[in-house]
């Protein structure tokens, strides 16, 4: 590494990054993560190696990409490819991020489909299916441990569990009801710090 | 498989609908998809549900390739493909375009308060993802000890890849669930 390596400027890379390697990039992060790590696999790679976006700008990204429905690793993609390369990089990212894993699933799927009626595959699966229950399980309380700390989030959390799991009430039913509950009751209320601060500003 | 035009539609259909309504991401809508593909359009059966899902779980990358598999088994090879841009497409385009004028929502108060009344929902929705596929899973003392395990070393013990448990979780069943 040179000794005075220049910082990435704030408004993204330097140089035109071939799409070539926008694909490649997201083709080893779609060919090596597993069970919910994408999101350090992402920092890792364009935050720290690639430099393609700094810390701020990732965490921008990764806001939208919470925020839309869709998964993180493939929004990430599309919105950072753009980023980077417009529409053309965009594809480019989703294509790399979800070749790899598709290929491995369909390849999967095929040898399924031919072997489904065969005991030992089924038992097999049975196992994995057992133990991706103890790792979804995992990744839920690691993202939602902090949801259990607050009475509100706990109620919220608690009459979503119900309504899908206990009522099978459809999903977008859920959304349309619990969603705008929810985001009433947290509501901006007070002025907030930031537009005090710009009240006084404009005095 | 009795119309196979008929059902690549509404293999696009379900999909797209799954796409546009997976706030929250994979588990959080897995309810959904086992509702309709198991129990509104009797694509699959419970077991093999569980199996595709499992199946998806030995894949790298983001974790809802397994609609490849289900749209394999409706529709062939064309219905793995209208799964895959059924699912990913809707809600990539969306990401797309929103990210371009998200700036424009930059300071707005209410942004906090749909972050903060989504959290909730989305813990709750994955909740209920880790119960529909654990209906499934979960069919004795052996997948369920399976299951505590998987979870105590990945939640208390050292950093592991959690591909390798998933494997390790195979070949227990291999030799313990028949």
């Amino acid at each position: 590494m040179p000794p005075a390596a220049e910082p990435p400027p704030p408004a993204g890379p330097a140089r035109r990054v071939p799409l070539g390697e926008i694909f490649l990039t997201f083709l080893a992060i779609g060919g090596v993560s597993f069970g919910g790590g994408v999101v350090a696999y992402l920092r890792n790679s364009l935050v720290a190696s690639k430099r393609w976006l700094d810390k701020d700008q990732f965490l921008a990204a990764l806001e939208i990409s919470q925020a839309m429905p869709g998964l993180i690793a493939t929004n990430m993609s599309v919105i950072v490819g753009d980023r980077l390369r417009g529409p053309l990089g965009s594809v480019a990212a989703f294509l790399g991020m979800t070749l790899p894993g598709s290929i491995i699933v369909f390849l999967l799927g095929l040898f399924y489909a031919s072997h489904q009626g065969n005991p030992l595959v089924g038992s097999v699966l049975a196992g994995a299916g057992a133990a991706a229950v103890g790792l979804l399980a995992t990744v839920t309380l690691q993202i939602g441990g902090k949801q259990l700390e607050h009475l509100l989030d706990l109620s919220i959390v608690a009459i979503t569990v119900l309504l899908v799991s206990v009522f099978h009430v459809p999903l977008l039913f859920v959304l349309l009801t619990v969603g705008p509950v929810a985001i009433y009751l947290y509501r901006p209320r007070r002025p907030a710090a930031d537009s005090a601060a710009l009240a006084e500003k404009a005095d | 498989m009795s119309a196979p035009g008929h059902s690549n539609l509404e293999l696009l259909g379900v999909f797209s609908l799954l796409s546009v309504l997976a706030v929250g991401g994979g588990t959080a809508v897995l309810p959904e998809v086992k509702a309709l593909t198991v129990d509104s359009y009797h694509w699959l059966s419970d077991d093999q549900f569980r199996d595709i899902y499992s199946l998806g779980q030995l894949a790298p990358g983001p974790n809802m390739l397994m609609v490849i598999v289900i749209g394999y088994h409706v529709a062939g090879t064309l219905g793995a493909l209208l799964a895959f841009g059924g699912f990913f497409l809707p809600a990539s385009i969306l990401s797309f375009g929103v990210s371009r004028i998200w700036n424009h929502f930059e300071g707005s108060p209410w942004r906090l308060a749909v972050q903060r009344g989504l959290a909730p929902i989305v813990v709750g929705l994955m909740t209920a993802g880790v119960i529909a596929i654990g209906r499934t899973a979960i069919t004795g003392a052996t997948s369920l000890i399976l299951a505590a395990a998987v979870f105590a070393v990945l939640y208390f013990g050292p950093k592991v890849n959690p591909a390798l448990l998933i494997l390790a979780g195979g070949v227990v069943g291999f030799f313990l669930l028949k």
